[in-house]
């Protein structure tokens, strides 16, 4: 029953490298037509789990499934998968049509169907006349559209692309990625994506899996991410973000009481990692520049304190203003427009107020 | 300052090509003598002696072997070469580096070492004076050099091109035939080039596991030199020095030399 939604499944995945688990015990259902992004630092493990399941890499434990079929031990040229590189991948020694034409070989379609499947693959990724030229003769944009046409021709259960524009031109890259979005939905292909970049991730991706260490910390859809980070790396590594050290109060009527700066603070039970934070303990508290607004300074609503403005950036639809506290932390605050710059100049005494039902706070690791 | 500099430059490249090219210079002049001496520079003009050293029997046989075991050598150096090099540079196994370091030894171990063990051998199995000796030490010397050619040629493919083959239904084989062996075309040519010059101009080891029957052309060279000491050999080195420049050339108009020889890592 639940098989028929799920393509890819990942259960209890470990594989390691000399000892060191690189990923650690994953476990991952993305569902049918899904598009799932890997998001993570550097070396947290994204590209070998993507390798596990492409079969390019064996678990030491753990099971793989695709299409309900447990393929843990099935080479890479027996999986129904598709894959996209950094690096383009073209065949070199072919041209363009050859290359896309390569699967449908490997899988014996019957040569009077490879012409026109190749010329519909190209026609998808808007290359038609390209067919007859060598990789080099294209721009890397251009190259990384037919690898994606290659991949797609032999209707794979699920497409793998690991960073797939990260060497592609700045200017670029957003065209590919609407590109993408655009192919995906229309063929409604299941996306494994790996990238480390979250802008691209939150603007691409049905759900995220957040990786760090060679685990999933949180696997949730994009707004959800930012909103709701299950953890204190998932919030500082989603979009920008203060964080402050607090001390546990305790957790009352359904709300978590702490003291950060001097103020007594009342945050929604439901945010933050509540559970494991005993009365007493140290804490952090996490806000979003734009859940901060500055406030005349001494007013009731200068729930985090006083501070002086230090320096602003200007960003064109905002301004980040830095304001410095007594003790020399400082936080950031945007204001939409730029009126921030004339209306808190530096050295202006200000109060910082904090959105507490956008605020999150996790303990101290 | 730059001036002399670029002068002390073009001297010193001049200098380079004039001491790397006048012993090939010498000989070739040395050929036209009229005298049965080596002297330099000669004092008449003849062909004869190119007339002694195509007509030489021993040149002719030693040609002809020489080109035989050299044709055997060279392949089958290449497609063990070729196969061991793909093994250990994309597999994991244990042994690997033992395995490696012994087919990379000839490079090191001096080769009338080898020959007098190839000859030690083969008489035990009794095969001493056959062709398949004389092949088969010259495969092990030549060994090598292909799979050095393809290491470098390997290391120049990306890993991500087995990995889209093998991703899109191409078993290893496949992937080897369809997308390593042609990418690795040119690195084979070198290899083989190299493999098959060394083959045929190979004494050291040759002197010990040839016989009358056998004998390659530069041990024949050899035995020669010990009773003559005439024009006769310069002469015919003069044809190989031809042959061999023609050789290059074309390889080079075909293939690309620059290509073929490249040690280094291609971008
Ligand atoms: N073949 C390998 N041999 C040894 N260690 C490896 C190997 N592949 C990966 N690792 C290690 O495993 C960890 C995870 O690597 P992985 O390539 O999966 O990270 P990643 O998230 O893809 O990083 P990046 O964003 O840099 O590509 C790293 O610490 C890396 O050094
Ligand atoms: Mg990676």
């Amino acid at each position: 029953m639940m098989t028929d939604t799920i393509s890819v499944s990942v259960e209890g995945a470990v594989k390691s490298f000399g000892g060191t688990p690189a990923v650690d015990g994953v476990s991952l259902k993305i569902r049918k037509g899904e598009f799932l992004t890997l998001l993570g630092p550097s070396g947290c493990g994204k590209t070998t789990l993507l390798n596990l399941i492409a079969g390019f890499l064996e678990p030491e434990r753990g099971e793989i499934f695709i299409d309900g079929e447990a393929v843990t031990h099935v080479p890479p040229y027996r999986r129904s998968i598709g894959m996209v590189f950094q690096s383009y991948a073209l065949f070199p020694h072919m041209t363009v049509a050859e290359n896309v034409a390569f699967g449908l070989k490997m899988h014996k379609v019957p040569a009077s169907e490879i012409g026109p499947r190749v010329a519909e693959a190209l026609e998808m990724v808007r290359l038609p006349q390209m067919g007859p030229r060598t990789p080099r003769q294209l721009s890397g944009g251009q190259q990384q559209r037919v690898a994606l046409a290659r991949a797609l021709v032999i209707k794979p259960s699920v497409i793998l692309l690991d960073e797939p524009f990260s060497a592609i031109d700045k200017n670029l890259r957003a065209d590919m990625q609407v590109e993408l979005k655009r192919i995906q939905k229309r063929i409604g292909i299941t996306t494994l994506f790996v990238t480390h970049d979250q802008s691209e991730a939150l603007s691409l991706s049905d759900r995220i899996a957040v990786m760090s260490h060679g685990k999933i910390e949180q696997l949730s859809g994009p707004a959800e991410l930012y909103r709701n980070p299950a953890s204190s790396f998932v919030a500082s590594f989603i979009g920008d973000i203060n964080r402050m050290p607090c001390t546990v109060i305790g957790i009352e009527a359904g709300e978590v009481v702490l003291k950060a700066n001097e103020h007594v603070l009342r945050l929604p039970k439901e945010h933050g990692a509540v559970d494991v934070l005993a009365a007493g303990s140290a804490a952090l508290l996490f806000a979003r520049p734009e859940e901060l607004a500055l406030v005349p300074a001494q007013g009731v609503e200068a729930n985090l304190g006083e501070g002086v403005v230090d320096t602003h950036v200007y960003q064109g639809t905002h301004v980040d203003v830095y304001v410095r506290f007594g003790d020399g932390r400082a936080v950031r605050v945007r204001h939409p427009g730029f009126e921030a710059l004339e209306r808190f100049p530096a050295g202006t005494a200000v109060g910082v107020h904090a959105n507490l039902a956008q605020a999150f706070v996790f303990p101290e690791k | 300052m730059d001036r002399l500099l670029r002068v002390l430059y073009g001297v010193l490249i001049g200098a380079t090509l004039i001491y790397v090219t006048l012993p090939s210079l010498v000989v070739v002049v040395t050929a036209f003598s009229d005298k049965a001496l080596l002297m330099f520079p000669p004092t008449g003009f003849s062909l004869k002696w190119f007339e002694r050293a195509w007509t030489y029997d021993d040149f002719r046989k030693g040609m002809v072997n020489g080109l035989i075991i050299t044709a055997w050598a060279s392949c089958i150096a290449l497609a063990v070469g070729t196969m061991a090099a793909f093994v250990i540079e994309r597999f994991e196994f244990t042994g690997k580096r033992t395995l490696e370091a012994v087919l990379l030894s000839p490079l090191v171990i001096p080769h009338f070492t080898l020959g007098i063990a190839m000859l030690i051998l083969a008489s035990e199995i009794s095969l001493s004076r056959t062709f398949s000796l004389v092949v088969a030490c010259h495969v092990i010397l030549v060994l090598p050099f292909v799979m050095r050619s393809v290491y470098v040629s390997l290391k120049n493919i990306d890993p991500a091109l087995e990995r889209a083959a093998a991703s899109l239904g191409a078993s290893p084989f496949r992937v080897f035939m369809k997308i390593d062996l042609p990418l690795l075309a040119p690195g084979l040519a070198g290899g083989w080039l190299f493999a098959a010059i060394l083959s045929f101009n190979e004494f050291t080891a040759t002197l010990f596991v040839t016989g009358q029957r056998t004998q390659t052309l530069p041990v024949a060279m050899y035995t020669y030199v010990r009773e003559y000491a005439d024009p006769t050999m310069a002469a015919l080195s003069s044809m190989l020095i031809a042959v061999t420049v023609l050789f290059l050339v074309a390889a080079n108009r075909w293939l690309g030399l620059e290509r073929i020889l490249s040690i280094e890592a291609r971008h």
